[in-house]
């Protein structure tokens, strides 16, 4: 049998976008709640607990782009063009965001000016990412292998929708990361913010997802004939489960369940998302073996990939085991 | 839009700014990793405390300079996609997968170490911090690796066949990723790194030193750095010969723009200076020495030199710009290498920190290495047009179907935030060097590391502490303003 090199590295990508989404997630989340948090301690002790680890978190994002150039760039090259605008502003939103962190302990006046961009710049990225989705579900037109739109194609109320609902979910991941890693007053309003996200974020999920089968028949009748239906019945039933299961936490001030419940309310929604999607790379336009470089190029890298991404995790792994735990309040910067 | 802005040279420009910001921070990252390696190493080795003030002094430094490598490096790597979207197409299959084993390989690397690096040195102990400080100038190295294969690949390009689709294949990928330019540019940038990063440790040491000569992490530092300015400078200046002659086999027009020779001839001139005009096809008030050019390029006093005039004039590269650029590292480079000899002579002499007018040298060189840097990639880049892949893919046709709008008002976004964002970095950087060495500020890694103040020149009113007024306050005190 030929492996199909194709859909493997498709399912990479997807795991690197998912490694993405979940932990640059929370950071973005804890920049956008930042403004009601206490000036000084309060915002020191949120920013500590992902200092030791959001450039390892961004990094998953530089495979997805660089990933998705090595492996299927007619995708590549047709999807940055169509989303040139809000993929800029996500760059410039994420500069903002990473030099606060640097930058922030390095001003005694105008501290108040990083928190702003500290904020400001995660809330354009995750809202930028949010429109980019959603302007990738709604399709991308492709001529001889060049993007054939404008450059406001993107611009929808169905991308400004799922702008808002990345906003609200990377909340609801950023809240409930400080509730495991916290303590105090800013475990107490992490609690306070993740109740309202969550409920935000599951109506958000429903009127996408009744939204999204109407933008391409295809997504309909995948998700609504027999016998299709049979694997995509369970998605939304977990759904509810995890929300479940969070809100329980919730309740019960469980520190660690809401969390890894958020996480698992990403998966799901992420897989929900994977099963419209395939087999397009870029619907309506292009399938993954449309996309795909040349199987060489896709043995070379896959190679690699299979002895190094074990690796990463595994040294990712020990990074956050050796900032287990609670976070020290007084902890002060390096 | 005013016409002559076309898209395409819009999206040139908005390379070229955004690149040049970004190899700033990387190469200073590189050269910084590996400078706190050592030191860290020698910490360890010796047991000398000394090794750790000075560690703990350009580490919040590093930190500062690596935040901004990270964030213009993700700009660069979705860059190739918006604004150069059929060169992404073409050259996908093969720089793809480079570019994808230096995130997979180097990008990783750095990121998952770097926590610990920074923040971890109370929570893993001191070998366990080693290593990962190890580990993150293995990244930077590796990273050096892949993007330069890359870049060197665009400049001669090998290993490669072209599919019905028209984009580039892999054929053989040791060829491809061991291109004909590679190990030249590897070498040659890597010490560029090292260099860059050795003038400003011995600019700041300097600075402090002909403040307080007797500082005793200064001289050390200052020591350090005019060791690499001796050994490395040399070794930089004869890597770039081969470099050159290299480029002479497989891009002559290149070489045709950086030494001004417009004619072929049998025994060049070397042109040291003068205005070169590609509209009459001459340098004006060339200043040369005969035969030179011959010799230094084909070591031989009759060697012929190929002139700018056997390519059309729409595939000659700007010729002043690469010109200059040249000139300008090359300069530069014969600068770095005088102040390590000097520096050599005096410390024969016992007085490497005795002679005002050398630090004084030294603190101006400060800045050298990055100016060089950039000549260096200007003259590279500049002199491979009008090709993105050279000889196969031209710039004008790499180009995204984006209007002009589009990349006109992006490369103002872009040229406003770095300006303002890089702006301010350079500042708090400047404000860390400013620092005075051994009377950093101690308690770095709370709260376990107990605070050892016995160091500190001066009584400190909070315990809690705020390095920041402090170290204006201790920067104002001994510098006097
Ligand atoms: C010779 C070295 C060199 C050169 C020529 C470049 N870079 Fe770079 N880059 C580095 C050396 C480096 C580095 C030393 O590895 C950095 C600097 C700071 C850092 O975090 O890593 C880095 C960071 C960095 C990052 C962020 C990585 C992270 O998240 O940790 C990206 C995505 C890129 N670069 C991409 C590029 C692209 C697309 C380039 C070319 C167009 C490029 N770099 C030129
Ligand atoms: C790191 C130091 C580098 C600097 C300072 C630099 C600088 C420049 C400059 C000034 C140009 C514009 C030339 C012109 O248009 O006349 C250019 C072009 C280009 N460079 Fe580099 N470069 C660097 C590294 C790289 C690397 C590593 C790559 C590839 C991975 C690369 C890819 C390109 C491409 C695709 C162009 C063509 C687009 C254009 O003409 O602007 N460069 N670069
Ligand atoms: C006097 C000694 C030097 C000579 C003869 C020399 C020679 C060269 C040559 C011929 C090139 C063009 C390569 C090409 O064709 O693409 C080059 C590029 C470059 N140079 Fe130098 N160089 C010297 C000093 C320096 C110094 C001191 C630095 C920085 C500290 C530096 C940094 C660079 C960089 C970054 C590039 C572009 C990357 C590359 O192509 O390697 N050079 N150099």
């Amino acid at each position: 049998m030929e492996i199909d090199l194709a859909l493997i590295w498709s399912l990479l990508i997807a795991f690197a976008v998912l490694a993405y989404v979940l932990l640059d997630g929370f950071d973005l989340g804890i920049g956008i709640l930042f403004p009601l948090f206490k000036r000084g301690s309060e915002r020191d002790y949120a920013m500590n607990t992902i200092a030791p680890v959001w450039d390892g978190n961004e990094t998953w994002l530089v495979l997805g782009g660089g990933g998705l150039f090595a492996v299927f760039p007619l995708a590549y090259s047709v999807v940055l063009p169509a989303l040139y605008a809000p993929l800029t502003i996500m760059l410039l939103g994420l500069i903002f965001r990473g030099v606060a962190f640097e930058y922030r302990w390095r001003s005694e006046n105008s501290q108040w000016l990083w928190d702003l961009a500290f904020f400001g710049g995660s809330f354009a990225a995750a809202f930028c990412q949010g429109i980019a989705l959603g302007a990738l579900v709604q399709g991308i037109d492709v001529v001889d292998r060049a993007y054939a739109g404008g450059w406001w194609n993107w611009l929808t109320p169905f991308s400004l929708l799922t702008g808002v609902a990345v906003v609200v979910g990377y909340i609801l991941l950023g809240s409930t990361w400080l509730i495991l890693k916290t303590v105090g007053p800013v475990q107490e309003k992490a609690y306070r913010y993740a109740k309202p996200a969550l409920f935000g974020l599951l109506s958000l999920i429903g009127i996408v997802s009744i939204w999204t089968p109407f933008l391409n028949p295809e997504f309909l009748a995948r998700w609504f004939t027999m016998p299709q239906i049979i694997y995509t019945a369970p998605v939304p039933l977990l759904v509810l489960t995890s929300a479940l299961v969070l809100l329980r936490g919730l309740k019960q001030k469980n520190d660690v369940w809401p969390f890894f419940a958020s996480l698992g309310l990403f998966i799901l929604t992420y897989i929900g998302l994977g099963i419209s999607f395939f087999p397009y790379m870029v619907p309506p336009s292009l399938t993954i073996w449309q996309a795909a470089a040349p199987d060489v190029s896709l043995e070379f890298l896959l190679v690699g990939t299979a002895v190094l991404v074990p690796l990463i995790l595994g040294y990712t792994a020990y990074a956050y085991w050796v900032f287990r735990g609670k976070v020290d309040p007084e902890e002060g910067y390096h | 839009m005013v016409e002559f802005l076309d898209a395409a040279l819009l999206a040139r420009v908005q390379f070229a700014f955004t690149i040049s910001f970004h190899i700033v921070f990387p190469a200073f990252s590189i050269g910084l990793a590996s400078y706190l390696a050592v030191l860290e190493g020698l910490w360890l080795w010796t047991g000398r405390d000394v090794y750790l003030r000075i560690f703990k002094y350009w580490i919040k430094i590093f930190a500062v300079v690596f935040g901004m490598g990270v964030v213009s490096g993700i700009v660069m790597s979705y860059q190739f996609g918006t604004n150069w979207s059929v060169f992404s197409d073409k050259t996908g299959p093969i720089l793809g997968p480079l570019m994808g084993y230096e995130v997979l390989s180097a990008f990783f690397l750095e990121a998952g170490f770097l926590g610990v690096m920074l923040f971890g040195m109370n929570k893993v102990g001191k070998r366990l911090h080693f290593f990962a400080t190890l580990m993150v100038a293995i990244g930077t190295l590796f990273s050096a690796f892949w993007i330069l294969s890359v870049n060197s690949w665009m400049q001669t390009p090998a290993g490669y066949g072209i599919n019905d689709v028209g984009q580039f294949i892999p054929v053989d990928w040791w060829a491809a990723v061991f291109n004909p330019s590679f190990p030249y540019r590897l070498v040659h940038m890597v010490l560029a790194a090292y260099l860059t990063t050795a003038f400003v440790v011995g600019g700041v040491a300097a600075w402090h030193l002909l403040r307080d000569k007797t500082n005793q992490s200064a001289r050390i530092m200052f020591s350090m750095a005019m060791w690499m300015a001796v050994i490395v400078a040399p070794i930089q200046i004869i890597a770039g010969d081969f470099h050159g002659l290299n480029t002479l086999e497989h891009q002559p027009a290149k070489i045709a723009a950086m030494e001004g020779h417009f004619d072929t001839k049998k025994g060049a001139p070397l042109i040291l200076f003068g205005l070169p005009s590609m509209q009459d096809e001459t340098v004006h008030y060339a200043l040369e020495i005969p035969k030179l050019g011959s010799l230094i390029l084909t070591h031989d006093l009759d060697g012929e030199i190929k002139g700018l005039k056997e390519w059309g004039p729409k595939d000659r590269p700007n010729v002043p710009i690469v010109f200059w650029s040249f000139r300008i590292m090359v300069g530069l480079g014969f600068l770095m290498a005088a102040l390590g000899a000097w520096s050599f002579l005096r410390r024969m002499q016992k007085k490497l920190y005795e002679t005002p007018l050398m630090l004084r040298f030294a603190t101006w060189m400060a800045p050298s290495g990055f100016v060089a840097l950039l000549a260096g990639w200007i003259t590279t880049e500049v002199g491979r047009q009008p090709y993105t892949v050279y000889g196969l893919l031209r710039t004008s046709d790499s180009i995204s179907p984006i209007d002009a709008p589009a990349v006109a008002i992006s490369l103002l976004a872009f040229v406003v935030v770095y300006f303002a964002v890089f702006g301010v970095g350079v500042v708090y950087i400047l404000r860390l060097m400013k620092r005075t060495p051994d009377t950093d500020i101690p308690n770095d890694y709370r709260p376990d590391g107990a605070p050892t103040r016995a160091t500190s020149m001066f009584p400190t009113k909070t315990l809690s502490s705020d390095d920041r007024t402090l170290i204006q306050e201790t920067g104002s005190k001994t510098n006097g303003n």
